[in-house]
């Protein structure tokens, strides 16, 4: 059974970078080999160019994982101290970390009494202790309600900007488009795509249209030399394209041929359809 | 490695139960010397129990060594939880993705290991000699430390059952369970005992000649009971010229390298699981 076969990427400094795929597709395994926790069957993973042996290396990285995991009888200034203790830093970096994540007032309450959200955020805290090169955040907005969700991404755009390389695993795709400058998408351990997430998304626009004959509708765009194909989806027809044409070129088109049209968008895949297209075929 | 100490002391000092359990420990082990207030009455005659010679030097580093081994069990759940809340925190990983390598952490957990052995020797060492001042008869300077093989075996010892908790504390993962198989375990070495002393070998002295390189067994006999030997002594003492069959109470070398085997075979398999099992 292999949970992650070929997938093989390499982070440049500076980008964000998103890992997509449904549960079970791989990513948290890929991010657990490369932070010595999972072993691996072969293969091989470097940081920073090898230069750094993998202990060593995590120690200028930050990582958070599916769930935050620290002492539940310390309090969040306590653990974070013990945090800079293993990484071999001075406590001086505790309040302010803890202040970028909102949590200064709360620092010397236990770690058990807070909420998921505080604890995710406190895990964040923790990552970046170290000023690290790289961010590790697996699924970091798994669980939490819609303000815990917010908050964490406010707070992963700020990091972003300040220049520090992002790497987020996520199944929550308008996160990613959100957040993220390049993608890998992985599924059943394969990884299916791999690149910038402008390309992902800009590769395919199409139309959708309305009109009160459907079917003439559908029998007339289908005869014209840009269109690839048609869908019929809830009400609407999706006219897929060969070549980039403008919507007023398709709309006096279909006048031409006497139809008119009640509704007439262009659209661009979401990353959201992109995905599940890419997933759909495997 | 005073880093890594450090890290661990504010696991276990942070910890509410552990540092209960540490101070208990240590509190029980001075009550050691409240042995010296007991008095029997037998009719009219008053026996009290400081004189009966058991704070002799060099006996006294016999008794309290083989009585303060008998509250070993406190750090052992010290130790149980040390390594199985690592688990079920889940912080063995967030410390491993922090930048602690995993040698680091068994360095570090058996460092645990040999400073509370050391502190509890040190502890033990002071407490005897004050008491002894106080109630030895004798008090030459070379009775006094003569025997003091004993505080080498009960060190030894300590790390030995100490280690072994280490190890079942990560092979099992759970306190509760760890501290449980750890029971069974001791069980079982004394049912093996019997099953072997009595159908293989059909003599239990033969027997025990192979128990005794059991781990909690090896452990159990560097220090033999002191007992029989006070009642020996004074058995010497009373009676004129009667014969009293010779028991060797003295700690031998190769009981104390049986010992740092088993603890080397325990922490090197911890490593071992450690590196191997997945997080």
């Amino acid at each position: 059974m292999h949970a992650v076969k070929n997938v093989s990427f390499e982070i440049k400094k500076g980008n964000v970078y998103g890992i997509l795929g449904p549960n079970g597709s791989g990513k948290s395994t890929t991010l657990g080999i490369v932070l010595n926790v999972v072993n691996k069957a072969s293969g091989d993973f470097e940081w920073f160019t090898g230069k750094l042996n993998t202990h060593e290396a995590l120690k200028k990285v930050g990582a958070i994982i599916e769930r935050p995991n620290f002492y539940p009888y310390m309090t969040a200034k306590e653990n974070l101290e013990l945090v800079c203790k293993i990484k071999g830093t001075n406590f001086s970096k505790v309040d302010e970390k803890l202040e970028l994540v909102g949590l200064l007032e709360r620092k010397n309450d236990k770690f058990r009494t807070y909420s998921l959200g505080m604890k995710q955020r406190l895990a964040i805290a923790s990552a970046l202790l170290n000023d690290p090169e790289i961010l590790i955040l697996d699924e970091p907005t798994n669980g939490l309600d819609p303000q815990g969700i917010r908050q964490i991404r406010d707070i992963i755009r700020i990091i972003a900007s300040q220049g520090t390389t992002i790497l987020l695993a996520s199944h929550l795709l308008d996160e990613v488009e959100k957040v993220c400058s390049h993608v890998v998408v992985l599924q059943k351990g394969v990884m299916l795509y791999q690149g910038s997430v402008h390309d992902m998304i800009a590769n395919d626009s199409f139309f959708e249209v309305k009109a009160e004959n459907m079917a003439q509708l559908k029998s007339v765009l289908e005869n014209y030399q840009s269109v690839k194909n048609t869908v019929e989806e809830e009400g609407k027809l999706l006219v897929y394209l060969n070549n980039e044409i403008s919507a007023k070129e398709l709309n006096s088109y279909a006048f031409e041929h006497k139809i008119i049209l009640e509704h007439l968008v262009k659209r661009k895949n979401s990353l959201e359809e992109q995905f599940l297209e890419l997933t759909k075929n495997k | 490695m005073k880093r890594l100490l450090s890290i661990e002391f504010q696991k276990i000092w942070k910890n509410k139960a552990s540092k209960v359990l540490l101070l208990t420990y240590f509190i029980l082990l001075s009550f050691i010397a409240l042995i010296a207030s007991i008095k029997f009455n037998i009719g009219s005659f008053e026996i009290h129990i400081a004189d009966q010679g058991i704070f002799n030097f060099p006996y006294i580093w016999h008794f309290n060594t083989y009585i303060a081994a008998l509250f070993k069990i406190f750090l052992a759940v010290v130790i149980v939880s040390m390594m199985a809340n690592e688990y079920t925190y889940g912080t063995l990983k967030q410390n491993l993705i922090d930048g602690l390598s995993k040698k680091e952490f068994i360095l570090s957990k058996f460092l645990v290991v040999v400073s509370f052995s050391m502190a509890t020797t040190l502890f033990i060492f002071i407490m005897s000699l004050i008491l002894g001042y106080s109630f030895s008869s004798y008090n030459e300077l070379s009775i006094v430390f003569s025997d003091l093989e004993y505080l080498l075996a009960f060190f030894i010892k300590l790390i030995g059952f100490f280690s072994f908790c280490l190890f079942i504390g990560i092979l099992v993962k759970r306190s509760a369970f760890a501290l449980g198989f750890i029971l069974v375990w001791a069980f079982g070495e004394k049912i093996l005992h019997g099953i072997i002393g009595r159908f293989v070998f059909h003599d239990f002295d033969y027997a025990y000649k192979f128990i005794k390189f059991l781990p909690l067994e090896s452990m159990s006999n560097l220090i033999k009971e002191p007992f029989s030997r006070l009642s020996a002594i004074k058995a010497i003492e009373t009676s004129i010229g009667g014969a009293t069959a010779a028991k060797d109470y003295s700690v031998h070398f190769s009981e104390i390298v049986i010992v740092l085997v088993w603890t080397l075979i325990f922490i090197l398999t911890a490593y071992y699981i450690v590196k191997k099992r997945d997080l």
